[in-house]
Formats: structure tokens, C-alpha cells, sequence
């Protein structure tokens, strides 16, 4: 299934890219996207530990499902404000 | 025009503009409590240049708006508005706006200084950070709005 993933910040930078297209197996889960992300590009596993995760903008976890045309979102720590 | 109580924008922030919104709809306040975040020259011993705030707009105004319900519920006769901007912002210029309206100026006091504590916690919002010499994402919480003992926190913190 295809899904959209957006990346922000410092992980924006390590992919080169704040939107990503990709193919992934289903069914799946978030954390299914993340290990797809992570095997075309290893540098960003160093926030898997930090990291917070959105399914279609709303907060979620690494176990929720993942759906066609899903946008999944990866964010490292934040500091707003 | 009615001016929104949850914002993220690209524009300069205008602080009368929220005290006015909230005074425009609260005949029984007795205070508002202003909070304006500013860009500092340093950060960790570096001379900040200038910040470029980025977020993930649609989440954050979502997380921001979480975050005044929450308010709410905490001191249930205050209403609170904040403004984030991003982009990219110079020394001295606004990052954030909040003001909180109340009957009693204990709760506004509260209300504010909660919101400003919940935003650093959860709204998916960085500072890239250019300094004198180079340039660096901040990173400080992992958002994580169910995790309830960071809540507890900032509310302590409010009360404190």
C-alpha cells in the first residue's frame, strides 16, 4: 500500500526530504513505515528512541495501523515555544 | 473580525489583538495575563544570529487547541488564547503570544503559565538555531500529549 510520510526538523534534514512517497508491505502498522524508512535510510534510526509519531495529524504509536494513502508522521523531540 | 484563539502563522504576532478578542467576549473577566516569548542573542554559550521556527502546522494548531481545552478544565472559568509563529524571526522579535482571561487573577496566572509549560511539551514545533559559527535543531521533549505525568508537571509548575 502506498502511504505519504512526512519528516520535520533535524530528520527533514537527514532525509533531504520533509515528504516521502512509499510502498509498504500491508497490513501495516506504523511501525512498519518506520522500519521501511529506516532500511533506504539507516541514519535516521537514532530517533526511533526519541522520536514521536501522527497518523493523519493526530498523535498516535508505533503500533496503530496504517491504511492506504495514510499520512504518517515521524518528530523528533520538540522545542517550540 | 473575530480574531482565532489557537494560531500558527507566518506573520508578526499581535498581542492586543488576542487581549482584545478575549476582552471582547468576557464581560465577567477581571484580568487578562499576557505571556510574549521572545528570540534571545544566546543560547548554551552561543551568539544566536536568528531562529527559523518550523511545525507541522496542521497537528500543532490541533495540539494548541488540546492544550486550551485543557486549561479550561483545569480553571473552569478561564479562557486562553496563543499564537505560535514561524519562520524565520530575528533578536527580539515574538516566537509566541498567550493571554489568559479569568474572573480571578490567580486562575489567569495559572492558566497562562500552564499553556506556555504544555507547549514546550507537545505542540510539534523546533528551533533551528543559527548561531555565530554554524547552526543546530533543538530538540527538547519528546510530545507525548497521554503522558500524564509530564501534565501533572506543567500544572504543578502553574500552581507553583
Amino acid at each position: 500500500m502506498r502511504v505519504t510520510i512526512r519528516l520535520f526538523a533535524r530528520l527533514r534534514d537527514l532525509a533531504g526530504s520533509g515528504e516521502l512517497v512509499r510502498d509498504v508491505p500491508g497490513p501495516a502498522t506504523v511501525q512498519t513505515v518506520w522500519r521501511t524508512l529506516v532500511t533506504e535510510m539507516p541514519a535516521l534510526g537514532e530517533y526511533e528512541r526519541t522520536m514521536s509519531v501522527a497518523v493523519n495529524a493526530d498523535y498516535s504509536r508505533m503500533t496503530a495501523a496504517v491504511n492506504e494513502g495514510d499520512e504518517v508522521a515521524f518528530l523528533p523531540p520538540v522545542s517550540g515555544g | 473580525m473575530a480574531v482565532p484563539l489557537v494560531a500558527v502563522t507566518n506573520d508578526v504576532l499581535n498581542l492586543q489583538a488576542l487581549i482584545d478578542e478575549l476582552g471582547r467576549t468576557g464581560s465577567g473577566d477581571g484580568a487578562i495575563t499576557p505571556f510574549v516569548g521572545l528570540v534571545r542573542d544566546h543560547n548554551q554559550g552561543r551568539r544566536v544570529e536568528y531562529l527559523e521556527y518550523e511545525a507541522y502546522e496542521t497537528l500543532a494548531v490541533r495540539a494548541l487547541n488540546r492544550i486550551v481545552d485543557e486549561a479550561r478544565q483545569a480553571w473552569t472559568d478561564t479562557r486562553v488564547a496563543v499564537h505560535h509563529r514561524v519562520g524565520r524571526l530575528e533578536i527580539g522579535e515574538a516566537s509566541i503570544i498567550i493571554a489568559a482571561a479569568s474572573p480571578h487573577r490567580a486562575h489567569a496566572f495559572a492558566a497562562c503559565r500552564y499553556t506556555i509549560e504544555r507547549v514546550k511539551q507537545i505542540v510539534p514545533i523546533w528551533k533551528h538555531e543559527h548561531f555565530a559559527g554554524g547552526d543546530v535543531w533543538l530538540e527538547g521533549a519528546t510530545a507525548d500529549p497521554d503522558d500524564e505525568a509530564a501534565r501533572q508537571t506543567a500544572y504543578r509548575i502553574a500552581c507553583a
